[in-house]
């Protein structure tokens, strides 16, 4: 699977992040019940890539990687429609693979490679996909556009690299279908309903790709 | 511009710009992600704070105790606010329930605290260590028992003719009972503010439908001056009619900014958000219909019960019914129990949205009654004229003709009237349609439009795009208007300091904030050919260039260095009184049923619509697209759970709540009928955002029952009801 060497990694990050997160409140609510003493929140230096720019952030270490993005590094691009992975708007590729954002601590992401929306295109420079958005009114109030637009992108990578869905006939064979466009991008709710022309949108980048 | 007789021609009638499908001229930003949104404005002030609410946990009672010590305590916390620090409050004169709630609690969730921290994530932490006592009173939060129970109208009933003694006389009667959920508006952006404090004055930047109805309703909570408040919401995540008022996360943000001494963010989070804020209330109908054997509605009697706080509204599910099929004998009336749930109030097309849900489910099963087709039916019982009153007529009801396209397209002839004959594999195939309906709403609204020295023209409104296309649509209208290119125009929304609008909201957005650009429009060509020497009256806009006779000059040039501004408002006299004034639609759906499972799948959907002019075709065809998702969910999955016992919407979130995604969405087409209405504005146009919705859940609804015969009135139709009832198959 694309970017598997590095998932060694990430696992070896969540452990330990993980252990560093469930110290951090506890410790503090006991005290606050003792002592009613603040206690200053866990911090953690963590270095990696977002759109080809290196940052290196100090974190408390409860901050999600969108929260990173978002109030730290000012990306505000990547969404928040909810902060519990029900939604998608948050969603970004990390080593080219599509993930929601806030569930997912940026401690975690030591060393990552992170692609937002910002760094697909810009105004003046649209990626393709986000140009055929635009073309076929693959959107409206805008809110879950940039994880659309993510989670599309990489979605036609995880096609091509043969990583079967649900609704794919031939584990082993799998093919680009507007089935597995919507099976695949279920993860990203549209509240406004632009599914049908998002659909569209994709096909056609997809066949520009082919 | 005062606007009471139909228009005449005009330049908008050229349509060189209008009516043609453009891409929105707001793509660019968000697309690439760089359209800020309310939460997200670094840029505007510095220093900002992080608020956290925290809602109630009791539906109804009293806060006995609050302990703060811990969470004041906490790292990084600069202030709390409750009610006992809030100072002295007023209530906004669209809100039922306050907004901060103690010693008090209306509702569950209500907010009764905001913790004010340096990050987030510490404001979420402290939020959790705050300690409340409450004692809990009694509620009732059960519709199904408050009707048992008896519950008193809420208006007068309307009655035309003599419906008691119609129905029990007609030839053909149906009696049946209907049910519509509690639905969330469930839009991507949570509301949310920003709110600084200079002085005694006040902005916000948030996320708002209606700029001026919450500026006003701030500056009445907060009991100061409404010029001392600024709102500005240029980029909205959806609304649906969730963000039509001022809410929580504006009130609490500003009071915790004037507590903390700095500017506050805050977000409502998603789980508080089916609770703490609006939604659409659940129904129960009861629809009486009686016919002649040839299948002409003698009585239409519709009755709807809802729910709600004190002070707040019916659900008004029967409106659509006085309106939209002929019968002598009619009665229309809401009953309004009060129930300590949170608000009920508009979601996208409300009223209708439920009201069609159940009125059109009772047309297809009166149409089986009585052997006819229900595309037949519905046309042998069109009317041209307000059935309560034959001297008014509509200004355009193509509603037959939307029917008759709908059905030819989408094949309805293939149909097996008795359900349950057709088979795709495992699938159950079926074919149901519906009326869509919804009135056009005419509403003041006012605009600025500016040229400058380069020939740009600007315009300038408080006007909301909430994902409808108000600034593509707006752009268009100043384009046609001026005889400039789309690239020579832009346009600022959003703000509390601009002209006020219509706002968005009612499906009345496009059709009157256009109409108000049209008016400064008018007042800027008067302006310019003036300047040029010319009359007004002969002046023709086009190419950059104004001309008449033999004289032609550049905009830009005319506009100088000092520029050119036209202001105006549209504002209308009686002429909605005079005709009515509604959109109509054709709503056609194909499902599958699996046999085994019952699990439903739409497979096709067509909407025909007629609604005046279609300013921007592409982003219309958006607009109902969308709607015609949200009717899928409202058939087939969106339920706010009721937990009777303890008053609260179980399923608060979005994997709670179930929304269509994109797997459950084919497809969809959507047809415009060539249509101008004189009688609705200088543009001709109506709205659409809401008709695409209206109907939609009842063409499912049917389209099950074709394909299995299993009837169910009991929205949203899940498997669980259908199973036990679903035919033996081969």
């Amino acid at each position: 699977m694309p970017g598997s060497p590095d998932i060694g990694t990430s696992r070896r990050d969540v452990f330990l992040a993980g252990a560093a997160c469930a110290a951090a409140p506890g410790a503090a609510g006991a005290h606050a019940q003792n002592a009613a003493a603040a206690e200053a929140p866990s911090m953690t230096g963590v270095a990696f890539t977002v759109n080809g720019t290196p940052r290196n952030l100090v974190l408390d270490t409860r901050t999600t990687l969108l929260d990173a993005l978002r109030e730290h590094l000012h990306l505000t691009g990547s969404k928040k429609g909810c902060d519990h992975g029900q939604c998608g708007a948050c969603t970004v590729m990390v080593g080219g693979r599509r993930i929601n954002a806030c569930l997912s601590l940026a401690v975690m992401h030591e060393g990552d490679t992170i692609t937002t929306i910002e760094g697909l295109g810009t105004p003046g420079d649209l990626h393709p996909m986000q140009s055929a958005f635009i073309s076929h009114d693959g959107y409206q109030c805008g809110y879950c556009t940039p994880g659309q637009i993510c989670s599309s992108v990489a979605m036609l990578e995880e096609i091509k690299a043969g990583i079967p869905s649900h609704v794919s006939g031939d584990l082993n064979r799998v093919a680009l279908s507007e089935a597995e466009i919507r099976e695949r991008m279920s993860g990203n709710i549209c509240r406004c309903g632009a599914y049908s022309n998002i659909v569209e949108a994709i096909v056609e980048v997809a066949g520009r790709q082919a | 511009m005062r606007f009471d007789s139909p228009a005449g021609q005009n330049p908008i009638d050229q349509m060189k710009v209008v009516g043609r499908p453009h891409d929105r001229i707001d793509g660019p930003g968000k697309t690439t992600g760089t359209a800020p949104y309310a939460y997200e404005r670094h840029d505007v002030v510095a220093n900002q704070a992080y608020g956290h609410i925290l809602g109630a946990g009791i539906a109804k009672g009293r806060i006995r105790s609050m302990d703060l010590r811990a969470a004041r305590a906490a790292s990084g916390v600069i202030a709390i606010l409750t009610h006992e620090n809030a100072g002295r409050l007023d209530k906004g004169r669209m809100n039922v329930a306050r907004l901060l709630g103690g010693p008090e609690v209306e509702h569950y969730h209500q907010a009764i605290a905001l913790v004010v921290a340096e990050s987030f994530e510490q404001a979420r932490a402290a939020s959790q260590l705050i300690r409340v006592e409450y004692d809990r009173a009694a509620g009732q939060f059960d519709l199904h028992a408050a009707r048992r129970a008896g519950v008193p109208p809420a208006q007068e009933d309307k009655r035309v003719g003599d419906f008691d003694r119609g129905f029990a006389e007609a030839a053909v009667r149906l009696d049946e009972t209907y049910a519509t959920p509690d639905e969330s508006h469930a839009m991507m952006e949570p509301h949310a503010t920003i709110a600084a404090w200079q002085g005694d004055r006040l902005t916000v930047w948030l996320s708002n439908q209606m700029i001026a109805w919450t500026a006003g309703d701030l500056a009445k909570t907060l009991r100061i001056p409404k010029e001392n408040v600024r709102l500005i919401s240029p980029f909205i995540g959806g609304g649906f009619g969730a963000k039509l008022f001022l809410r929580a996360d504006t009130l609490l943000a500003v009071l915790g900014a004037r507590l903390a001494g700095r500017p506050v963010k805050v977000a409502l989070q998603r789980p508080l958000i089916a609770n703490n804020t609006t939604h659409r209330a659940a129904t129960i109908q009861r629809i009486r219909l009686g016919a002649t054997r040839d299948g002409r509605l003698t009585a239409i009697g519709h009755e709807s019960w809802s729910g709600n706080l004190e002070g707040g509204d019916p659900e008004d599910a029967v409106q659509q019914t006085t309106l939209l099929y002929a019968a002598a004998h009619r009665l229309t009336g809401t009953r309004l129990a009060r129930l300590d749930l949170p608000e009920g109030n508009a979601m996208r097309a409300p009223g209708e949205t439920p009201g069609l849900m159940a009125l059109e489910i009772a047309m297809d099963e009166m149409a089986e009654k009585l052997g006819l087709d229900p595309v037949q039916f519905r046309i042998l019982n069109d009317t041209q004229t307000d059935p309560g009153n034959a001297q008014r007529r509509f200004s355009q009801r193509q509603l037959v003709e939307c029917l008759r396209v709908g059905a030819e397209r989408f094949g309805w002839n293939r149909r097996q009237a008795r359900p349950g004959q057709q088979r795709d594999g495992r699938w159950m195939v079926g074919m149901g349609m519906s009326v869509g309906f919804r009135n056009n709403l005419l509403m003041k609204s006012a605009a600025r439009v500016r040229l400058d020295g380069r020939g740009v023209v600007t315009i300038e409104s408080d006007m909301t795009d909430i994902g409808t296309g108000s600034y593509t649509i707006m752009a268009q209208t100043a384009a046609e208007m001026m005889g400039v290119g789309m690239d020579r125009v832009t346009v600022r929304l959003g703000d509390s300091s601009l002209p006020v609008s219509a706002g968005s909201g009612g499906q009345w957005g496009a059709n009157n904030a256009t109409a108000g650009v049209y008016a400064a429009c008018v007042k800027l060509r008067e302006a310019v050919a003036r300047r040029a020497g010319l009359d007004p009256a002969e002046a023709v806009f086009a190419d950059g260039m104004v001309r008449a006779g033999n004289t032609s000059r550049p905009l830009a040039e005319l506009a100088g260095a000092e520029g050119l501004v036209g202001e105006d408002a549209i504002e209308y006299g009686d002429i909605a009184e005079r005709v009515q004034q509604s959109t109509f639609a054709g709503h056609f759906v194909e499902v599958g049923v699996d046999m085994a499972t019952a699990e439903t799948r739409v497979r096709r959907m067509l909407a025909v619509c007629a609604a005046g002019r279609i300013l921007n075709p592409k982003s219309a065809r958006s607009q109902v697209i969308g709607a015609m998702t949200m009717g899928v969910g409202g058939a087939l999955m969106e339920e706010l759970a009721v937990d009777t016992r303890h008053g609260f919407f179980v399923n608060h979130d979005l994997a709670g709540y179930e929304v269509p995604v994109h797997a459950d969405i084919p497809h969809q087409d959507v047809v415009f009928l060539d249509e101008v209405d004189p009688t609705s504005s200088p543009m001709k146009a109506k709205g659409v955002g809401e008709l695409g919705l209206c109907g939609v859940g009842a063409a499912v609804a049917n389209a099950i029952y074709n394909a299995t015969g299993v009837r169910v009135r009991d929205y949203p139709i899940t498997l669980d009801k259908l199973l036990a009832r679903m035919p033996e198959v081969a």
